[in-house]
């Protein structure tokens, strides 16, 4: 499933024009996009939370070549699947 | 500071605030906001439930993965014990939202 996708599934669940079902998912994105540029932490109960993990610089290989690299300090965001989503994606493969 | 990370956590983002921020931006009552978010919400969940994977540009990748049976130890009893298969949903970040994170 694609943007577009999800923005005609929200345009028909709820009933509204396409065009304003798809300016509130670039919204929504947009809003928890900025959190996470911001180094917030973005927690939905039920789907999963995301944080901000700080990795400092250090000492790397390049896979390809074998030769040593300085890996820059970076941040990279995490996803963890929310307790509710995690059971049901469990119960429904058995 | 271990693993070479430290984990930031201050400000949290929940549904209470993504309905707000699309109340504010958009002019629809706090209300409708809060079921619009729920609703939007539902619909991934269930999309991944389904087994699809959600591919969002400019934000990441959904996608539900099967992790492999494992053999694990109860930390408090420090008995043996095989962690059957099982499923959990990962999530790839796009390049421009790791851009924007770093910027």
């Amino acid at each position: 499933m694609n943007k577009s996708e999800l923005i005609e599934a929200l345009a028909q669940e709820i009933n509204i024009p396409h065009r304003e079902a798809s300016a509130i998912t670039t919204t929504i994105i947009e809003t928890m996009t900025e959190a996470l540029a911001r180094g917030e932490s973005i927690e939905i109960r039920g789907f999963g939370s995301f944080i901000i993990k700080k990795y400092n610089s250090y000492e790397g290989r390049n896979p390809k070549t074998g030769k040593k690299i300085l890996v820059k300090p970076k941040k990279l965001p995490f996803f963890k699947v929310g307790k509710d989503l995690r059971e049901k994606v469990n119960a429904n493969k058995k | 500071m271990n693993d070479g990370y430290t984990n930031t956590k201050h400000n949290n983002l929940t549904r209470r605030e993504i309905a707000e921020s699309l109340s504010n931006r958009l002019g629809y009552s706090q209300s409708s906001c809060a079921l619009i978010v729920d609703s939007f919400l539902d619909n991934m969940k269930q999309t991944l439930l389904g087994g699809e994977t959600i591919k969002l540009v400019h934000f990441g990748t959904f996608t539900v993965r099967d992790k492999a049976p494992r053999k694990g130890r109860n930390p408090r009893t420090g008995e043996t014990i095989t962690i059957k298969k099982r499923q959990t949903v990962s999530f790839r970040p796009s390049k421009k939202l790791r851009e924007l994170i770093n910027k």
